[in-house]
């Protein structure tokens, strides 16, 4: 498994970059990684962020976005808009999580 | 006497019925089937009814029928599941006890759930084929159809049959083609995934007989809504894809009692352990095929894979031994391209679709992710092989758990770089 380093810190990471283990993440990662992928994190973006994290932790995979809707409550245009193009692959990647199924 | 329920009679509750049905000792345990009606659709049949190479009435059978007489068969509608109780609640006011239960309601579409969709222009410039009425329908309407613009859309993952919406732009492509008018016929397939399947290595295969057969791709599209004046699928992001004639996949889900007895996810599918479909809040509870939540395709060769490994553990369940069966996911699917050939994929949960032959290594005589002849018959010929040995529970010659042998697994690696 590669490693890299964010913000300072080394983590383990995916073939994709996305980050494979929990609790490596801190808030300053995910500035960072949202930073690397263009995007400046507004508290609208920290909804969607802890949401990912609480939903993971809790189910023990990457919600998708109609989860993100249905039970965290958060519009589906507005996520769109806040993780241009792919919002449940951005906002995984940005909370640390694992690429999210993509429903096979 | 012990109580089995299975929740749907369709492929995996009639399979779990006929092989559970052998397995348990009849002095012991009661087998019954609950379903609203008689009618088994062989559901692989629906892609071929809207080109006219299936007649209607070929994909339907009795359900009675293909189950074992000492199956008890319950018509009626399920109103909820008492998981405290455990009780199913029918709608027509019985209760029906149960010591095990087995969900197999499976996944219905639901157009209701894009706006846009239902209304007017439903089954004249919009249609789906996931449904008896709805392939019947659209074949009515391809018959007639002078070209244009025509849209295949998946609307959201998961869906039965995740490869169905792509045969189904291959052989529109080769109906237009016979008909002498694909150079009317604009194809356009549109997907909420970026690029043609789930998996890189066939999602490149697909992708490539895509463009081969000059069917565009608009990838990474999540439809918000269609809008049936303008003609216009409108995803999230605000694009929009314009269509003369719109075949949709909408969007997947579990049977509404799943939700009304807060068994299900929010697709009303039910959590499960991957391994043995058990529920993850109910140890009584199983939920077999497309009904539960597990990461492969919602298939019925799943149902069938998963059954085998599945009855060897509610056997141990029902003598009180812990399960020692694991379901490795394993999924093996036809993929029809036109001109009479089509393509295999053979995969499970750790594995995707490889290239290689399929089942004897080296041999074949199926190849994977290959266009042949020889897979085209093997779909053909499967219709015969699911009412004669998958739903009657007789053993075929496949092992449940996928092998590796004769897949071209050095393409692992190379294929994510």
């Amino acid at each position: 498994m590669p490693t890299t380093t964010i913000a300072g810190r080394k983590v383990s990471v995916d073939d994709d970059g996305f980050m494979t283990e929990f609790d490596e993440w801190d808030e300053d990662t995910a500035v960072a990684l949202a930073s690397s992928i263009g995007i400046e994190l507004t508290a609208e973006h920290w909804k969607a962020i802890r949401f990912a994290r609480n939903d993971y932790r809790s189910q023990g995979q990457t919600p998708s976005i109609r989860r993100a809707s249905t039970v965290g409550g958060m519009d589906t245009k507005s996520l769109f808009a806040l993780f241009s193009g792919r919002p449940a692959t951005k906002m995984a990647y940005i909370a640390g999580l694992p690429k999210p199924a993509d429903g096979s | 006497m012990k109580n089995l329920l299975i929740l749907g009679g369709g492929t995996a509750g009639s399979i779990a019925a006929n092989k559970l049905r052998r397995r348990l000792p009849t002095d012991r345990w009661a087998v019954t089937v609950v379903d609203s009606d008689d009618d088994h659709r062989y559901q692989p049949g629906f892609l071929f009814v809207p080109f006219g190479t299936y007649r209607p009435d070929q994909v339907t059978r009795s359900r009675r029928r293909y189950l074992s007489g000492d199956v008890d068969l319950v018509y009626a509608r399920i109103e909820r599941v008492v998981p405290d109780e455990h009780v199913v609640e029918l709608s027509d006011g019985r209760r029906l006890p149960y010591d095990a239960l087995i969900i197999a309601s499976g996944v219905t579409p639901r157009p209701d759930q894009t706006p846009g969709l239902l209304g007017e222009e439903w089954g004249r410039t919009i249609h789906e084929f996931y449904t008896y009425d709805g392939s019947v329908a659209l074949a009515r309407a391809l018959s007639t159809w002078p070209g244009g613009r025509l849209v295949t859309s998946v609307v959201e993952m998961p869906i039965k049959c995740p490869v169905a919406p792509l045969e189904f732009a291959f052989l529109a492509d080769s109906h237009f083609q016979e008909r002498g008018i694909r150079d009317r016929v604009e194809l356009t397939y549109v997907t909420p995934l970026p690029g043609a399947f789930t998996k890189p290595i066939a999602a490149k295969a697909f992708g490539s007989t895509l463009s081969d057969k000059g069917i565009d791709v608009e990838p990474d599209f999540m439809l918000m809504e269609v809008d049936p004046e303008r003609r216009v699928l409108v995803s999230y992001d605000e694009r929009e894809v314009p269509y003369d004639l719109l075949v949709v996949v909408p969007v997947n889900m579990g049977a509404d009692f799943v939700a009304a007895s807060g068994l299900g996810n929010e697709l009303n599918l039910v959590p499960v352990d991957k391994q043995t479909l058990q529920s993850k809040a109910h140890p009584d509870v199983f939920a077999l095929g497309d009904a539960n939540d597990i990461p492969t395709s919602k298939a019925g060769s799943v149902a069938h894979f998963a059954i085998d490994v599945f009855v060897e553990n509610f056997v141990e369940y029902a003598t009180g031994r812990p399960m020692t069966h694991a379901f490795d996911g394993h999924a093996n699917c036809f993929i029809e391209t036109g001109h009479g050939k089509a393509m295999l994929i053979d995969f499970n949960y750790d594995t995707e679709p490889l290239p290689g032959r399929f089942p004897v290594a080296g041999l074949g005589p199926m190849s994977l992710l290959k266009q042949t002849r020889l897979n085209h018959l093997g779909k053909l010929a499967f219709e015969w092989i699911y009412w004669n040995v998958l739903l009657p529970g007789r053993p075929l010659p496949l092992p449940a758990d996928m092998s590796l042998a004769g897949k071209r697994t050095d393409l692992l690696t190379t294929a994510r770089s």
